[in-house]
């Protein structure tokens, strides 16, 4: 008796086809695992789900009944509950009016805080969460808030609540009692959709799951039993590589950029490595797992508490984005919207703007000397726009990411490039003509440093592969020893074999 | 037709058309307004909003904001009174007032930019303490100037026209170059786009603010002393409000408030709109007290008019 239905979903933005004819069912009274890479298509799943975003094609069937979710509250009414990542709450007010948002008892306008906090605490007592509803949300710990947020999930009647790797944040013991939570919820006949990527608590959770891949689904198990570890990741990861990467070998140098043991506020291990010239090394790793906030200590951009970084055998002084930028070393940064582009001026002053202190003698612009740099590198990379006086905030993504190679690469003497997720929300077309760019500047003895989320994007391009786990460099590959198991077995944060986790959820 | 003429008003050129259109009914319809002896009076009228707007415009460019700038009007011209009064130079007295200024405009953009306190409450901060500083320094009475050379700076005039309007002119031209044509400009302009991508691409953008703010500081200056010579006196309580007005004619000129977007002849334009509706009604021999509301509404109509621009473009 299927109670959730997801019926031949399809969802496409532009350039991106994000779900193709995805369709699967969960019973009533189970929890339901949803596995995939980043990008597979889990979000966009959930998000419809949620009423967020709207099918293009196919159905949401709750017990037989076909929904139309115009909006989250549509979804809400129909007994849908999405519990976020980020968390929804109010920090400055009390557990139980968190819980009771819109729906104070009140007489007269008065609230009535007695009965607000004795019926919370009731409740709360009820599905078993130890907190008192008169705390403050702000003094509550990250796993309790998460609990709070379940239990609101939980107070509205939810028939269907999806939790979107709600583990992401919790230590162990948290964890374990999210979990116990989930098993009452579960006992109570709720459906539970939980999307993860850690295996053990999929095994130690799920009655059944499914896995996408590329927007599909890939693989669909009703049961756990007989399932391993192995196969699940298989079933993940396993896809064709068509050479859309174009690698081919070329020389490497001496070491250009030297890391050495850089810690900040976010990355509290210090961490180690080098590029060379010509080489492009590779920073794979799951969300959260650190790479980004490296990038940013090694090019200034968040202060270093320790360590050092060399740019051809010389150490920066003072670790900023300017001294970087003067010694050679540049990034493209992850986000290009809030630390990229700059809204509201043109392609040509996006390019100028660090360039053109070589040539602005006194600080005088130089209009027609950044006129023809500008039209120089939308030649070059192939950059699609009416004119360089075009406002960047209309360029495509991909666009707006050459004009940010183009801003490092109108630099006279970079030595050491530092791309932050290069192809993100960038069509297929335009991410190979951007690994053409890296490739060329690898071959003029830059050392490129690349970040990616998506496996095989970074097997296909990087010539050497650093991986990067709950916020520490934690395994190497050379090519051509390369493969998506072993990368995603260093990068999955989990260590526990499935026997041991079979076993876990047996006991 | 309707949407031909919504693109002109709301394109780059729509103020000034409005502005020509305006000029024109005003010149037209109002008796005396088209003489030379009422221009100038006009021009002269709006010396110290204009001065003080061209580094407003940069302030706001970078998204940040000054509300201490009618303080420092009034404290440096008492400075220049009572310094030029008590030495007996003139130059003396102009030269502690502009470093006055600039020590109170770097002292803003060092705490905003360096202490990363927010623009609004530190400039509120400093306008009551400069304010108090002028009441203190002069017991709180206006200090007439004593060497008559100092009316000069007011009184005097170039091919016809009062020496505060050439200064107001030349700042002018100085600012749209520096706006348009340095790097300096164009930095303040990026920083008011995006802060943190300016600074990833190696704009030093704490001390591109706090450079404005020293800037601002130092015009501020300039203002105060031209004020001071017009009313022959430091005067502890001149050109409160001002900062009111300033931020006006800014915004009437399209300055966006969320930074990145600026342009000298706007301002200018804003300048003389808020000029050109004061001079009309007290030609018109309106009561005072009816200015604020049509100050009020114009400024209104101005804030609307560019949220409707910045839709049209599509950002924000």
């Amino acid at each position: 008796m299927a109670f959730l239905e997801f019926s031949s979903i399809s969802k496409s933005y532009p350039g991106v086809r994000a779900l193709t004819e995805v369709g699967f069912s969960v019973r009533n009274g189970s929890v339901h695992g949803l596995m995939g890479e980043n990008g597979a298509g889990k979000s966009t799943l959930i998000r419809i789900l949620s009423g967020d975003a709207a099918a293009d094609s196919g159905d949401i069937l709750i017990d037989g009944e076909r929904q139309r979710f115009a909006s989250t509250r549509d979804a809400f009414r129909a007994g849908v509950v999405v519990v976020h990542q980020e968390l929804q709450l109010v920090p400055e007010l009390s557990v139980a009016e968190n819980l009771k948002l819109g729906r104070f008892p009140a007489r007269g306008g008065i609230v009535d805080f007695a009965a607000l906090f004795a019926d919370v605490g009731k409740t709360l007592q009820s599905i078993g969460i130890d907190v008192d509803p008169r705390a403050k949300v702000s003094i509550l710990s990250i796993g309790e808030r998460q609990m709070i947020e379940v239990a609101k999930a939980v107070m509205t009647d939810a028939r269907v609540i999806a939790l979107d790797e709600p583990t992401s944040s919790l230590s162990s013991r948290e964890s374990e009692i999210l979990f116990r939570l989930i098993d009452r919820l579960r006992d109570e006949g709720k459906v539970i959709l939980y999307v993860s990527h850690r295996l053990d608590e999929i095994f130690r959770l799920c009655d059944s799951c499914s896995v996408l891949r590329d927007g599909r689904l890939a693989a669909h198990h009703e049961t756990m039993q007989d399932l391993t570890r192995d196969r699940l990741v298989s079933e993940m990861v396993g896809r064709e590589i068509a050479d859309i990467w174009g690698w081919r070998p070329r020389p490497v140098g001496s070491t250009r950029l030297r890391v050495d043991g850089v810690s900040g506020r976010h990355l509290p291990v210090p961490a180690s490595f080098e590029a060379k010239a010509g080489e492009i090394l590779g920073f794979f790793g799951l969300v959260g797992a650190g790479r980004s906030e490296l990038m940013r200590l090694v090019y200034g951009a968040d202060p270093l508490q320790g360590g050092t970084v060399s740019v051809d055998g010389v150490a920066l002084p003072h670790p900023d984005p300017r001294q970087a930028i003067r010694a050679g070393l540049v990034l493209c940064p992850e986000d290009r919207k809030a630390d990229g582009i700059v809204q509201g001026q043109s392609v040509e002053a996006n390019i100028a703007i660090s360039s053109r202190r070589h040539h602005s003698p006194f600080g005088l612009l130089t209009p027609r000397r950044e006129a023809e740099t500008a039209d120089r590198f939308i030649e070059t990379l192939k950059i699609r726009t009416p004119s360089r006086r075009q406002d960047i905030v209309n360029l495509s993504g991909g666009n707006q990411q050459k004009v940010i190679l183009a801003r490092w690469l109108s630099e006279p003497d970079v030595k050491v490039l530092v791309v932050d997720e290069p192809t993100r929300g960038i069509d297929v077309g335009a991410k190979s003509e951007i690994y053409d760019i890296l490739y060329s500047l690898a071959e003029k003895g830059m050392a490129i440093v690349v970040v990616s989320s998506e496996l095989p994007e970074i097997m296909g391009i990087a010539d050497r592969i650093l991986v990067m786990r709950e916020r520490r460099i934690a395994a190497e590959f050379t090519r051509p020893d390369f493969s998506e198991q072993a990368l995603l077995a260093a990068a999955l944060p989990d260590r526990a074999t499935p026997a041991a986790a079979n076993i876990q959820k047996a006991s | 037709m309707t949407l031909t003429l919504k693109r002109v008003l709301l394109g780059e050129q729509g103020l000034l058309i409005l502005f020509i259109l305006a000029f024109a009914v005003v010149a037209g319809t109002v008796p005396n307004f088209l003489t030379e002896r009422n221009i100038l009076g006009l021009l002269q009228s709006v010396v110290t909003i204009g001065i003080v707007a061209c580094t407003m415009m940069f302030c706001l460019a970078s998204r940040d904001f000054d509300l201490s700038v009618g303080s420092i009007v009034a404290f440096t011209g008492m400075v220049a009174v009572m310094v030029s009064n008590g030495t007996g130079s003139i130059p003396l007295g102009l030269l502690a007032a502009l470093a006055a200024g600039s020590v109170v405009g770097l002292v803003n953009g060092v705490i905003i930019a360096k202490l990363h306190i927010n623009a609004l409450i530190t400039t509120l901060a400093t306008m009551q303490i400069v304010r108090g500083l002028a009441l203190i320094a002069s017991d709180g009475r206006a200090v007439g100037i004593n060497d008559s050379g100092f009316y000069s700076l007011s009184l005097s005039r170039f091919l016809g026209v009062p020496t505060p309007v050439w200064v107001m002119g030349v700042l002018f031209v100085i600012f749209a170059f520096i706006l348009n044509r340095t790097v300096f400009g164009r930095n303040t302009l990026a920083i008011g786009g995006n802060p943190e991508a300016s600074r990833l691409a190696g704009v030093d953008v704490d001390w591109g603010r706090i450079w404005i703010f020293a800037a601002q500081g130092l015009v501020c200056a300039i203002a105060g002393i031209l004020l001071a010579a017009r009313i022959t006196s430091g005067q502890p309580n001149a050109a409160t409000g001002l900062e009111l007005s300033v931020i006006s004619a800014c915004v009437l000129g399209g300055v966006s408030l969320v930074g990145g977007r600026a342009s000298m002849s706007g301002v200018i334009v804003g300048v003389l709109i808020l000029g050109i509706a004061e001079n009309v009604m007290n030609l018109l021999n309106i009561q005072a007290f009816y200015q604020y509301v049509v100050r009020g509404l114009i400024l209104l109509l101005a804030v609307l008019l560019d949220n409707l621009r910045s839709r049209a473009l599509g950002r924000r």
